[in-house]
């Protein structure tokens, strides 16, 4: 058929930008890569873009067409996996939700700050998926085990809605100051997990969470800067969900 | 993937900072960063009063500076209202400059050795502040020669 053919002689176009636009970005890209070099070296590609293209488009181009050593994480390409957080021109955003063509002709790319680098734009998420552990992100329930679904109301629901819709993508946690320096920093993507289950009514952990965050490396770190709650792709108020479990705190306390 | 580096390339790139030790580890879970930011924003409300309160008396109300001297700061001493007054001033904004100086510390200084002897500054500073500045006000002596 037709579409076989077309897909089997323009595969790579067909999925990267096209040049038909005839525009151009340059990308400058922090490479690292422990085999070649201890140090981090920036290099640039000069892309070709549509004005549809998202910035994971232009890099799907230079690891498609002009550099194939080029590493990143990407996996669901529509901003729901949260695998491809980086920063782009000095902020963490998600490199398949913003567009080539809001970014200007010239666009630097880095891996998210604060985590180890492992190559390229890769990072080592362990430290922050530690963080998310430590706040025990499940349901913690007590009584018996009713026999259908925990009954909630609507009101019940809406008090945590925010920070339900969480993708782990890491752009808040390592957009913060705080956490730069302080790698025993919860971070400000532990305390939305946190935060969606303390203020859950069907939930019964609170106190163990709220005591967790508590320490001296929990809430009283942030210094609300709501680097945070910029990054977050899904538009989530980070840093008020951070105050919300501040003044739990104070409030269980006087 | 490239999980087998070894050690000592990845830390070249910057920020290896201090993993996360433990969760639920040795460290005593206590509420001394919870009163320590609320101190702050208490202390904060009221130094707000205090010190502009001391501002507008000694530089603007009848005559401001030109007035002041000994026998004015007596005058003012005699009062236990004024010299609470003073010492409340004295504490609050002391504590509170140490308090965020270590936060500062904290956030800024990386090496632990750093911050412990910064730290350490800071504290015996703030200590002498306090104690020299309330020994002036509870032993100051208005017929001194
Ligand atoms: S809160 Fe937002 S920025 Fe942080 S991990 Fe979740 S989705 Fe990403
Ligand atoms: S690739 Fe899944 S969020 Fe961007």
């Amino acid at each position: 058929m037709t579409v076989t053919d077309d897909l089997s002689t323009t595969a790579p176009a067909a999925s990267g930008p096209t040049a038909t636009a005839g525009r151009t970005v340059t990308l400058k890209i922090r490479r690292f890569d422990p085999e070649v070099s201890a140090k981090p070296l920036w290099k640039s590609y000069t892309v070709p873009f549509d004005p549809s293209d998202r910035l994971l488009d232009a890099l799907h181009y230079v690891k498609w067409n002009l550099d194939g050593s080029l590493s990143f994480r990407r996996s669901c390409a529509h901003g729901v996996c949260g695998s491809d957080a980086m920063r782009i021109n000095g902020s963490n955003r998600l490199a398949c939700k913003v567009l080539v063509k809001d970014l200007g002709p010239e666009i630097s790319i880095e891996p998210i700050k604060g985590l180890p680098v492992e190559k390229d734009l890769i990072v080592d998420m362990e430290p922050f998926f530690d963080a998310f552990r430590a706040v025990k992100p499940y349901l913690i329930a007590e009584g018996h085990e009713p026999t259908r679904e925990r009954l909630q109301s609507a009101a019940d629901r809406e008090r945590f809605d925010d920070t339900t819709k969480c993708i782990m993508c890491a752009a808040c946690t390592t957009s913060c100051p705080v956490f730069w320096n302080d790698g025993e920093y919860f971070g400000p993507a532990a305390m939305v997990a946190a935060h969606r289950f303390i203020f859950d009514s069907r939930d019964a952990g609170a106190d163990e969470r709220l005591e967790i965050l508590n320490e001296r490396e929990g809430v009283w770190r942030c210094r609300t800067t709501f680097n945070c709650s910029n990054a977050c792709p899904r538009g989530i108020q980070v840093t008020k969900a951070i105050q919300e479990v501040k003044r739990a705190l104070i409030f269980r306390r006087f | 993937m490239a999980t087998t580096i070894n050690g000592a390339a990845a830390p070249a790139i910057e920020t290896p900072r201090s993993p996360r030790r433990r969760p639920g580890g040795p460290k005593a879970r206590t509420n001394f960063e919870l009163y320590a930011w609320l101190f702050m924003r208490i202390s904060g409300v009221l130094l707000l009063f205090l010190v502009l309160g001391h501002l507008f008396i000694m530089n603007i109300l009848d005559g401001g500076v030109q007035r002041i001297g000994f026998g004015f700061v007596a005058g003012r001493w005699a009062s236990p209202f004024w010299r609470t007054w003073d010492l409340l001033m004295l504490v609050l904004a002391e504590l509170h400059g140490t308090n965020g100086l270590r936060t500062v510390i904290n956030d800024y200084a990386e090496r632990a050795q750093t911050r412990f002897w910064l730290k350490m500054l800071l504290y015996v500073s703030a200590g002498l502040v306090i104690t020299l500045g309330s020994l002036v006000i509870f032993t100051f002596d208005p017929n001194i020669s």
